[in-house]
C-alpha cells in the first residue's frame, strides 16, 4: 500500500463521509434531526479534516476546522440549530464538496471566503466562553492561511485577563535539554498556554550553550508566562500534566515572589510532572508534522459486527484495479461464454448433450460472467448524491419548494451505464423542478402543499434498472405540447394523436415548451437529448403524466451492456437475436387470428386487443415476400414507448445469453439492429432493436433499411 | 516484540498508522471504533492501544474507560491520536486513564519514538 493509494482511500472516505453529512443535514432540514444526525456530520467533518492533515491539504484542513467548530458547538448544545444557521450548514457543506473535488485534482479550490465568514460568525456567536473560543486549536495553525480566526480567539482570551479579580499567575516552563530527541514539542504546550490568554514576558536564553557545543536537538531556552488570574490554577496544570517528566514547570501567583528568577528544577515551587499520578509512563506531545512517504504494509485488520449493513458496506475492505484490468477481463468472459455455448453446441450435435461436465461448465461459465459482471457494477447512489444539490440550488434559483425523496440508492448498475447516466438524470431533475412543480403560491390555489415533492428512486425489476424521476406538479400540458408540435411540422395539424403520444412529443427533436427558455433547463440540451442519451445505453424512458397531479419519468436500463439474454429466431434464412427483455410471449396463431387490414397490414387479436403484426423480414427488406401470417411464429414485444406489438419470424430455434458487440465499431448502426453477437456454431447474427422496429412501424415507416 | 492495537474509524487514518508502525518494527492490529477494539480485546492484549477519540459507537474516552476497568488492562499504556488537542479534552483522557497523547497528523519517526518510551 502505497502513500498514493491510501490517499485514493481517503478520497473514498471523503465521498463517504460528504454522504452522511448530507444524509445528516437533509434530516435536520426535515426538522427530523437528534444528537446522534449531528454527531454523524460531526464525525464526517472531522474525518475530513483529519485526513485533510495527514495528506497535507491545508486549505480543505483549514475550511473542515471552521465548519467543525459550528458543529461542536451545534453538537454540545452551544448554538441552536435554527433555520439560518442550517442554511448557514448546507452552503458550507457544498462548499466542503468544491474542496473535495478540488484535491482530486478535479477542479480549482473554491472561493470559501464568504462561507468561512459565515461560519467563523457562527463560531463566535452569543455565549462563547474564552474557553470556548479558545478550544479547539488547529494542528497546524502555521500552515493555516486563515489564522486571523483564531488570533480573534485568542484575544478574547486575553480580554479576560483585563477583568479585576485574582493576580495573574506566573507559569515557568524549561523544557529539560534532551526534551526534543525524546519526541516532545515544547511548542505545543506553550500554543496552549496562548489558547488560554498566557503571554511570554520573558525568555531565558542562559543555559544556550556555545556553538561549537551547541546541539541542535537539544532544547535550552525556558520561558515565563503570564496567564490571566481568571483562569483556574487547575487548567494551567492540566495543560503539563500530560507531559512526561522532561520538562520542569512552576505556576505561581505574579505577586507570590520572584522577579525575573527563573528557578532551577530544585526550587520549583508547583511542579507538575506527568507521570506521577499516571499508571503508565506519561508521554508529552508528539509534533505535527506531515506525514512522508509510507513504505508498502499489507492492509489487513480487524473486521468486527458492523451495523447497518447497506451503509457500512462501503467500509468492507477494497482494493482498487485498474480499469482497463476489468474491461479485459470482463471481454475475456464474454469469449469464453462463445465459446463454452459453441464446445456445447457440437458436443450436442454429436449426441453428447446429457453429459454431466457440460451442465457443470455452463453453469460455472454464467457465475463467473455474473461475478465479473458485478465487479464492474456500482451503487447508483455515486449518481443520486449529486441531486440534493442539484435541487438546493434550484429552490435557490427558482424560488420554488422541493422536497426531495431518495430511494434504492444501493441499487447496483454497470459503471458505464453509471457514468453516463448523470447527465440525463440531471435533466430530467432540472425539468421536473423547472416544469413541473409549481411555485409554491399556485401550489396553493391548486389545493396542494406550497412544498413540491420530487421523487427519485431506483430498483431492480425484470433484469432491468428502473431509475424513476416523479413530481408531484401540474403535469403535462398536452394542449401546449400538442400546439407547439403543430406548430413546429412535428405532427401535422390533423393529427389525432393519444394523450400518450402527446406526452411523448417532448423527447422529439427542437421541442421545448418552455415559453421562455429559463436558464435551468434551456441550455440547448432539450428532452430529445436525455432520450438519446438513455437510448445509446441500451436504455428506454417513458413518462406517465397526470394534469395537476404530476409526471412520472422512467428510466429502463440495462444491468450490463456487455451481455443479453436473446431468443434466437430465423428469418428469411438468416438468424436474429430477439432480446428476451422485450417477449411477452410467442405463439403459432390459430388459422383466421390473423386478419389483415387491407393495406398490406396485419394485426393479431391477442386476447381480445388487436396488435399490429411486423413482418421482420419485410421490416429489414431482407426477404422478397413475408411469409403466410398463420404459419409463421409470432413473438409479442412489449415496448416501452409504443406498447405491445407482434413481431412475425419463421422460427424460434434457441434461448440464451449472447455477448453484445456493438456494430458501430465495426461497421456502422442500422436502424433496426441493436448490435450482433457470435453464435456458437462462429456465424454472426445482428440483435433486433425491438423498440426502433416498432417506433418505425408506428411512425407509419414501410421499412426501415433499405 | 511490540503489538499495538489501532483504533480509529477512519481506514485511511489506519492504514497511515500501520504503515507508520509497521516501518518501524511494530506489529499492528486494527480496529473501526470502541466497540470493536473492546471486541478484540476479549481475546487478544497488545503491548499498546492507540486511539483515535471522535469514533461512532464507542468513542476513545469511552473505550479507555472501558479497558481501564479491566484489570489486565490496567498497566497497558494508551496513547490518544487526536486532532483536537484542548486541555479540556486532554483532561477527559487523562482522568479515563489516557497515557499520552498525540496530536494528528503524527510524524512517523515521533510516533515511533512516543511508543518506545511508552513501552520501553
Amino acid at each position: 500500500m502505497t502513500g498514493d493509494e491510501i490517499q485514493q482511500i481517503f478520497f473514498q472516505e471523503c465521498d463517504e463521509g460528504l454522504s452522511a453529512a448530507e444524509a445528516g443535514l437533509l434530516l435536520c432540514q426535515a426538522g427530523a434531526q437528534d444528537e446522534e444526525t449531528i454527531n454523524t456530520i460531526f464525525r464526517a467533518v472531522h474525518s475530513i479534516k483529519g485526513g485533510a492533515g495527514a495528506f497535507g491539504f491545508a486549505a480543505l484542513q483549514s475550511f473542515t476546522h471552521h465548519f467543525e467548530t459550528v458543529l461542536d458547538r451545534v453538537r454540545s448544545d452551544e448554538l441552536a440549530l435554527t433555520p439560518a444557521v442550517l442554511a448557514t450548514l448546507l452552503a458550507a457543506f457544498d462548499t466542503l464538496a468544491d474542496h473535495v473535488t478540488a484535491i482530486r485534482g478535479q477542479d480549482a479550490a473554491p472561493d470559501d471566503a464568504a462561507i468561512l465568514a459565515r461560519l467563523q460568525s457562527l463560531a463566535r456567536a452569543r455565549d462563547a466562553s474564552p474557553a470556548d473560543t479558545a478550544a479547539p486549536i488547529p494542528p497546524a495553525p502555521a500552515t493555516m492561511p486563515d489564522a486571523g480566526f483564531d488570533l480573534d480567539a485568542l484575544l478574547a482570551g486575553l480580554n479576560a485577563a483585563a477583568l479585576p479579580g485574582r493576580p495573574p499567575w506566573r507559569v515557568i516552563v524549561r523544557p529539560e535539554a534532551a526534551a526534543l530527541a525524546g519526541g516532545s514539542e515544547p511548542l505545543l504546550l506553550l500554543r496552549e498556554l496562548k489558547a488560554i490568554g498566557g503571554r511570554i514576558v520573558d525568555v531565558d536564553t542562559g543555559a544556550v550553550p556555545d556553538l561549537d557545543r551547541f546541539d541542535a536537538d537539544g532544547a535550552y531556552l525556558a520561558w515565563t508566562f503570564e496567564v490571566p488570574g481568571a483562569a483556574e490554577k487547575a487548567a494551567i496544570a492540566e495543560i503539563f500534566d500530560f507531559i512526561a517528566d522532561d520538562c520542569a514547570v512552576s505556576i505561581t501567583a505574579a505577586d507570590e515572589d520572584m522577579d525575573g528568577v527563573c528557578p532551577s528544577d530544585a526550587d520549583t515551587a508547583d511542579a507538575v510532572s506527568g507521570a506521577a499520578a499516571l499508571p503508565a509512563p506519561a508521554l508529552d506531545e508528539v509534533a505535527a508534522a506531515a506525514v512522508e512517504t509510507v513504505p508498502p504494509a499489507p492492509p489487513t485488520g480487524l473486521v468486527a459486527e458492523r451495523r447497518g449493513a447497506e451503509r457500512r458496506a462501503q467500509d468492507a475492505q477494497t482494493i482498487r484495479v485498474d480499469l482497463d484490468k476489468l474491461d479485459r477481463l470482463v471481454n475475456l468472459v464474454g469469449e469464453l461464454v462463445i465459446t463454452q455455448s459453441m464446445l456445447s453446441q457440437r458436443l450436442l450435435m454429436r449426441g453428447l448433450g446429457s453429459i454431466d461436465e457440460l451442465g457443470d461448465l455452463d453453469h460455472l461459465t454464467r457465475e463467473l460472467q455474473d461475478s465479473a459482471m458485478s465487479i464492474r457494477a456500482q451503487p447508483v447512489r455515486w449518481v443520486f448524491s449529486r441531486v440534493p444539490r442539484i435541487v438546493r440550488e434550484l429552490e435557490a434559483s427558482t424560488g420554488k419548494r422541493v422536497r426531495l425523496e431518495v430511494e434504492g440508492e444501493a441499487t447496483e448498475l454497470d459503471k458505464t451505464v453509471i457514468e453516463r447516466i448523470g447527465e440525463p438524470l440531471t435533466h430530467l431533475i432540472r425539468n421536473a423542478v423547472d416544469h413541473g412543480i409549481e411555485d409554491p403560491a399556485r401550489r396553493i390555489a391548486a389545493g396542494k402543499p406550497a412544498e413540491g415533492r420530487l421523487r427519485l428512486s431506483a430498483e431492480h425489476r425484470g433484469g432491468r434498472i428502473l431509475i424513476i424521476v416523479s413530481d408531484d406538479g401540474a403535469g403535462i400540458d398536452r394542449t401546449r405540447v400538442l400546439a407547439k408540435a403543430v406548430e413546429k411540422g412535428i405532427v401535422a395539424p390533423d393529427a389525432r394523436l393519444s394523450d400518450e403520444e402527446i406526452d411523448h412529443l417532448i423527447f422529439a427533436p427542437g421541442f421545448s415548451t418552455a415559453q421562455q427558455v429559463s436558464n435551468i433547463s434551456g441550455r440547448g440540451v432539450g428532452m430529445d437529448v436525455v432520450k438519446q442519451n438513455v437510448l445509446a445505453l441500451g436504455g428506454r424512458i417513458s413518462i406517465q403524466s397526470v394534469p395537476g397531479r404530476g409526471s412520472t419519468f422512467t428510466l429502463a436500463l440495462p444491468l450490463t451492456l456487455a451481455i443479453l439474454d436473446g431468443m434466437i429466431v430465423s428469418v428469411a434464412d438468416q438468424t436474429y437475436i430477439i432480446p428476451l427483455t422485450h417477449i411477452v410471449e410467442s405463439l403459432r396463431p390459430a388459422a383466421g387470428a390473423v386478419k389483415s387490414m387491407g393495406n398490406g397490414q396485419h394485426v393479431l387479436n391477442v386476447r381480445g386487443t388487436y396488435l399490429p403484426v411486423l413482418a421482420v423480414a419485410e421490416q429489414l427488406a431482407i426477404g422478397a415476400s413475408s411469409p403466410d401470417p398463420s404459419s409463421a411464429v409470432l413473438i409479442v414485444v412489449e415496448t416501452e414507448v409504443h406498447g405491445q406489438a407482434v413481431l412475425m419470424v419463421d422460427a424460434i430455434n434457441d434461448q440464451r445469453q449472447v455477448v453484445i458487440k456493438s456494430l458501430e465499431t465495426h461497421y456502422r448502426q442500422i436502424d433496426g439492429v441493436a448490435g450482433a453477437t457470435i453464435l456458437g456454431d462462429g456465424r454472426v447474427a445482428l440483435i433486433l432493436d425491438v423498440e426502433s422496429l416498432v417506433a418505425h412501424r408506428a411512425a407509419g415507416a414501410d421499412r426501415i433499411a433499405a | 516484540m511490540t503489538s499495538i492495537l489501532a483504533v480509529d474509524d477512519s481506514p485511511s487514518m489506519r492504514m497511515l498508522l500501520r504503515s507508520a508502525l509497521v516501518s518501524q518494527g511494530f506489529v499492528v492490529s486494527e480496529a473501526e471504533d470502541g466497540v470493536a477494539a473492546l471486541a478484540w480485546l476479549e481475546n487478544n492484549a497488545p503491548t499498546l492501544l492507540i486511539t483515535d477519540i471522535n469514533m461512532p459507537r464507542l468513542d476513545g474516552f469511552g473505550l479507555i474507560e472501558a479497558v481501564r476497568a479491566q484489570p489486565r488492562f490496567r498497566d497497558m499504556p494508551i496513547l490518544v491520536l487526536s486532532t483536537e488537542s484542548s486541555a479540556e479534552k486532554k483532561a477527559i483522557a487523562r482522568r479515563a486513564g489516557a497515557t499520552g497523547w498525540i496530536v494528528k497528523p503524527f510524524d512517523t519517526e515521533k510516533l515511533a519514538a512516543a511508543v518506545r518510551r511508552v513501552t520501553h
